[in-house]
C-alpha cells in the first residue's frame, strides 16, 4: 500500500460518492480534486460544473480558484454567474446537481458558517463569506461536505448561517420556503458524517483506518449518535494514482 | 484615452463603483492600482467574488463601504488579507450577499426594475443580519433602506411553487470598469472565455470605463458579431492596456502571476510591509506599464498563455 495523505483520502471518499451523469457543481481546492476524481472512479459521465459559468471543462491542470483560466478551456460553453446559478435554480436542472461545499463551522443539521466567528459586524476571525455557497446550498438536490476535524468546527450553534442545511430539521428546510435537498454526506481528515433520514440531525457513519471513534468525539461539540459508525475503506493503489497521475500531476493539492 | 484621464474624469472621491472579473481572473488592474494612485477614497464598492482588485482598493484605503458576496482570492488567499483586517478592525461598513443575489442585483440594475426575486438564503444569517446600521443607510441616501426583503409569493397555486422569495434591490453604480481582451476604437466589446457578471455589472452603470489588450478598428469588430457582449454606446472610455489584468488572469492572453500574488499575500499581512508593498509597486510607479516592467520581461513571457489552452500551460504555480 502506498502512503496517501488526508487530503487525498477526503477527496477519494467523496469522489467516490458522486454518481454516474451527476452535474457535480465544484468550489476550489480539495472539491475540484473530488469531482476530477469522481470522473476516473465512480462517474465516467459526470459534469464538472463551475459557478464562474464554465461546463464540462477540460482540466488538463488543476484550478486554483473557479475562476481559473483552466475551467475555461474545452467546455461545452463558457457562460457567466447568471446562468450557472439559474440552472441551479431552475426547477428540472437543480436537482441532478450534487453540490459539494466546505466551511469553518458545521452544526448537527448541516448549516454552514463560512462568514464570521464572534460578532457578525466585528467578529475575532472574518471569512471570505457565502460566494455561491449559500445559492448552491438552496437550491440543489443534494450536497458534500468537506471540513476539517478540529475543535472549534463542529458546533451546536453557528456563529453565523451563511448557507443552509436542515435548518432546525422535521421539515423546516421546507416550512422555510427552501426546495427538498440538503446535505447529504460531510467528509473531514477522520471521518464521514450523514444524516438521520426522519430527524436529519448528522451521525458518524464510518471513520478512517487508525482513527478511534473517540478522537473524533473529542471535536463534536454536540451529542452524536455513533451506533451506526463503520470502518471506512483506504485510499487504493488505483484510486491514488488516478488522483496523482490524472488529477493533480503538480501535486498542488495533497 | 489614457487610463489617468479615464479614472480621474469617471471616478470620483465617494463614487458608487464595480470592477469586473472574479477572483484572480481579468480583474481591471490597471484602473484600480491608478485609482490607488490618484488617491481616490471614500468609495462605495460593490462586489460579487471580484477577489484581487477588491482587497488591494481596501487595502489601499480607498474604499468605505462594501457590498460583497466572496472575499476571496483562490488558492493564493481562502479570505483576502486586507478585506479580512479591514473588517476585523472596524474599518469599513460592510454588508455581505450571495454570488447570485449581487449577480440579480446587478441585472436588476441593468434592466431597470427595482428588485428582483431569488429563492437562494431563506432561513440563513444573510437575511437575518445585517450589516449596514439604520443610521448608515438612512445617511446614504442612494442605498434601498432594506438590505432585503422577503415576499410571499403572489402566484403560488400548487403545493411544490415556492411559498417565498427573497428580493434583492437593484444596484447602479455610477462607474463599472471592466478589462477584456478585444475592443474597437468606439468601444464594442468582445470577451473571451467566461464572462463573469461583467456583462450586468457593466449595463448597470451610468458610466462605463473598458481596458482592453487588444484596441481595433470597429469594423473589424462587426466581423464576428457572436463574439462580442457590450455595444459601443455603452461604453465612456475605451483604455488600450497591455497586460491590464495582471497580476490576475485574461484567458487567452496571459495567466495569473504566482509568484506576484504570493509576494502580495506575505506582505499583505503585516502593516509595514504592505506600505512598503504599496510604495514599490503602486506609488512608486507612473502608469501599468512601469509596474510591468519592474515585474520584468522575463516574468511577463513566463506567464504567456499558449495555444489552444488559453493559460500558461506547466507553469510553476506551487
Amino acid at each position: 500500500m502506498m502512503d496517501y495523505t488526508l487530503t487525498e483520502m477526503m477527496a477519494v471518499v467523496a469522489a467516490r460518492e458522486i454518481r454516474d451523469e451527476e452535474i457535480v457543481f465544484c468550489g476550489t481546492g480539495i472539491s475540484m480534486l473530488a469531482a476530477m476524481a469522481a470522473k476516473h472512479i465512480s462517474a465516467p459521465r459526470s459534469v464538472i460544473f463551475f459557478e464562474t459559468g464554465a461546463i464540462d471543462s477540460l482540466l488538463e491542470e488543476i484550478p486554483l480558484a473557479v475562476a481559473d483560466s483552466r475551467v475555461m478551456y474545452h467546455t461545452a460553453l463558457n457562460g457567466g454567474l447568471a446562468d450557472a446559478f439559474a440552472t441551479m435554480q431552475n426547477p428540472f436542472t437543480g436537482p441532478r446537481v450534487v453540490g459539494i461545499l466546505g466551511a469553518a463551522q458545521i452544526d448537527p443539521f448541516g448549516n454552514l458558517n463560512s462568514t464570521a466567528i464572534g460578532d457578525y459586524d466585528q467578529p475575532r476571525i472574518r471569512f471570505s463569506g457565502s460566494g455561491g455557497a449559500c445559492d448552491v446550498a438552496s437550491f440543489v438536490g443534494r450536497t458534500i461536505i468537506f471540513m476539517r476535524q478540529v475543535k472549534g468546527r463542529f458546533v451546536e450553534k453557528l456563529d453565523y448561517l451563511t448557507s443552509p442545511g436542515y435548518l432546525d430539521g422535521n421539515g423546516s428546510r421546507q416550512r422555510a420556503g427552501l426546495r427538498p435537498g440538503g446535505p447529504e454526506l460531510v467528509v473531514t481528515d477522520k471521518a464521514v458524517f450523514r444524516f438521520d433520514e426522519k430527524s436529519k440531525r448528522m451521525y458518524l457513519a464510518g471513520y478512517y483506518p487508525g482513527i478511534k471513534v473517540a478522537e473524533i468525539m473529542e471535536t463534536v461539540e454536540f451529542p452524536l449518535d455513533c451506533n451506526r459508525a463503520v470502518p471506512v475503506p483506504a485510499v487504493t493503489d488505483k484510486e491514488l494514482q488516478i488522483l496523482r497521475q490524472k488529477c493533480d500531476p503538480q501535486g498542488l493539492i495533497r | 484615452m489614457s487610463m489617468a484621464e479615464a479614472i480621474s474624469r469617471f471616478v470620483k472621491p465617494g463614487c458608487h463603483l464595480s470592477i469586473g472579473g472574479f477572483t484572480l481572473n481579468r480583474n481591471p488592474m490597471a484602473a484600480v492600482y491608478e485609482i490607488i494612485r490618484q488617491r481616490i477614497d471614500n468609495l462605495h464598492l460593490y462586489a460579487h467574488s471580484n477577489g484581487q482588485g477588491v482587497d488591494e482598493l481596501i487595502g489601499a484605503g480607498c474604499v468605505r463601504a462594501i457590498e460583497i458576496a466572496y472575499g476571496g482570492n483562490g488558492r493564493f488567499a481562502p479570505t483576502c488579507i486586507r478585506f479580512r483586517k479591514a473588517i476585523e478592525t472596524g474599518q469599513i461598513h460592510f454588508e455581505d450577499y450571495s454570488n447570485y443575489q449581487m449577480t440579480l442585483r446587478f441585472m436588476a440594475g441593468a434592466m431597470g426594475v427595482p428588485f428582483l426575486p431569488t429563492t437562494s438564503g431563506l432561513g440563513t444569517d444573510i437575511l437575518q443580519k445585517w450589516g449596514f446600521s439604520p443610521e448608515f443607510r438612512e445617511a446614504e441616501t442612494r442605498l434601498p433602506r432594506e438590505k432585503l426583503l422577503v415576499m410571499d409569493n403572489p402566484f403560488r397555486r400548487q403545493d411544490e411553487d415556492p411559498p417565498k422569495v427573497v428580493l434583492l434591490p437593484a444596484v447602479n453604480p455610477d462607474v463599472t470598469i471592466i478589462h477584456v481582451q478585444k475592443a474597437g476604437r468606439e468601444g464594442t466589446v468582445s470577451i473571451n472565455g467566461l464572462t463573469f457578471a461583467d456583462v450586468e455589472q457593466a449595463k448597470a452603470a451610468r458610466h462605463l470605463i473598458v481596458s482592453c489588450e487588444e484596441l481595433v478598428e470597429e469594423d473589424e469588430m462587426r466581423l464576428e458579431p457572436g463574439e462580442n457582449q457590450l455595444p459601443f454606446f455603452l461604453v465612456d472610455a475605451v483604455v488600450h492596456q497591455f497586460y491590464g489584468a495582471y497580476p490576475t488572469a485574461c484567458y487567452g492572453c496571459y495567466d495569473y502571476d504566482p509568484q506576484f500574488l504570493k509576494m502580495y499575500q506575505r506582505l499583505a499581512k503585516d502593516d509595514a510591509l504592505y506600505a512598503s508593498y504599496l510604495g514599490e509597486y503602486v506609488y512608486g510607479v507612473d502608469n501599468h506599464q512601469q509596474l510591468c516592467d519592474l515585474v520584468g520581461r522575463e516574468q511577463l513571457q513566463r506567464i504567456r498563455a499558449v495555444n489552444p489552452q488559453g493559460y500558461a500551460a506547466g507553469l510553476d504555480r506551487r
